[in-house]
């Protein structure tokens, strides 16, 4: 029901934006009916999205406790454990008030520190919202390039951070507890009903959350597409500027803490006016990866030079990623 | 009945005391709740997620805001 429900609201939603445009006496020639359309347009088709995939995602986390993903990579090596953690660092349920016990328990289960910080990173930074929004508003390609990006990311610098052996530098309580916990895990199962309720539950508190920054974000975006010329941003971070353009962007992005929908947007807003891809995706990856508050959160498990190599590995990988981007697009 | 919420001082963690506090208030049960903000306590109960919910020594939820009807089935 849901679903067929779904599928004919977004089939409507072309011409359900025509229609209202024509009832306002605009056209799409005029700069004004320009805006309102992509307003209009935008804005059911990327809340539909987001909708649809939260829902998605609320089901999975029902399969996907913390503890089921802690005993799925308790004692595995460096490498393919960072693969694994990377990858179920999306679909686990995870808030980043959460982040430190979830370190201290997989570390604790005997899970390497290396592999931790693979999921560590990739768990706020490539998550189910970022994507929606990035397929609602830029297409499938960006999306699917910012997963494959932000995975990469994380599995490096966990391989990175795993290889350097930097468990000396964990505060002396929490590496006392590491391997000191059975990884071992019973799961609940419950019903379909209970499934589905959840991914409701899911939804309403995602949406509820973040919607007033979609909107924000698409009347950004609406505004740009009529009226700034399209190479505003252009010399300053669009594919011709200067080599430190993004640095600089990564460096402004790396203490910023915002979560992805707040964050959509100023992307919106740096696209729009001809910022380069590339530069733009490492903005976005440092604002949701790296924050101060996260920082002197995790400074009560971490000590200062594991912090600074967190940090710098992670930037370094999204620098890294961003240079890549801007010279094959 | 003495309750506990774990959890490291999140908006999530202060809706859970609330919740709980309601709920019990519209029962009539008198409860005992406390909050454990510190990491070394909150980890010694072994859960990776927070807000979490312990009823006389027992973990019973972890992860997010308990439901109503969650609470309720603590509080008998």
């Amino acid at each position: 029901m849901g679903l067929v429900a779904w599928i004919a609201a977004y089939a409507a939603l072309e011409p359900f934006a025509d229609t209202a445009l024509a009832l306002c006496g605009l056209t799409r020639q005029t700069r004004l009916g320009e805006a309102v359309h992509f307003f209009i347009y935008d804005t059911p088709k990327v809340l539909l999205l987001l909708t649809g995939i939260v829902f998605v995602m609320g089901v999975i986390h029902t399969f996907i406790a913390p503890e089921r993903t802690r005993a799925l990579l308790s004692g595995r090596r460096l490498g393919i454990g960072n693969v694994m953690a990377a990858t179920l660092g999306i679909i686990t349920p995870f808030c980043s008030c959460s982040a430190v016990p979830l370190f201290i328990g997989f570390l604790s289960a005997g899970v390497p520190l290396g592999v931790t910080f693979s999921f560590l990173i990739a768990a706020p930074m490539v998550n189910e919202i970022a994507l929606a929004l990035l397929f609602g508003l830029f297409g499938w390609k960006v999306a699917a390039l910012y997963l494959a990006l932000g995975l990469a990311v994380a599995i490096t610098a966990g391989l990175v951070i795993g290889r350097l052996g930097m468990e000396e530098h964990l505060e002396d309580w929490v590496r006392a507890m590491q391997g000191t916990q059975s990884a071992a895990f019973d799961p609940a199962k419950p019903c379909w009903d209970k499934r589905l309720a959840s991914g409701l539950a899911h939804v309403e508190s995602i949406v509820g959350k973040v919607w007033h920054y979609i909107l924000l974000g698409i009347a950004v975006g609406a505004a740009i597409h009529g009226y700034v010329p399209e190479d505003f941003m252009a010399s300053i971070m669009g594919k011709d500027a200067p080599w430190w353009s993004l640095p600089a962007a990564v460096a402004i992005g790396v203490p910023m803490y915002s979560n992805a929908a707040g964050i959509i947007p100023i992307v919106e807003a740096l696209l729009g006016k001809g910022a380069a891809l590339g530069t733009v995706l490492a903005f976005m990856m440092s604002v949701i990866a790296l924050s101060l508050p996260e920082m002197i959160i995790l400074r009560k498990v971490l000590k200062p030079r594991l912090i600074a190599t967190f940090a710098s590995v992670v930037a370094a990988g999204i620098l890294l990623v961003g240079y890549v981007f801007n010279a094959l697009l | 009945m003495q309750i506990k919420v774990l959890g490291t001082g999140c908006a999530n963690c202060r809706s859970t005391v609330a919740l709980i506090d309601q709920a019990a208030q519209a029962k009539g049960i008198a409860i005992e709740i406390t909050k454990v903000e510190d990491l070394k306590d909150i980890m010694s109960y072994g859960v990776m997620s927070t807000p979490a919910v312990v009823v006389d020594g027992k973990v019973v939820h972890a992860g997010g805001i308990p439901s109503r009807d969650k609470i309720d089935a603590w509080l008998k």
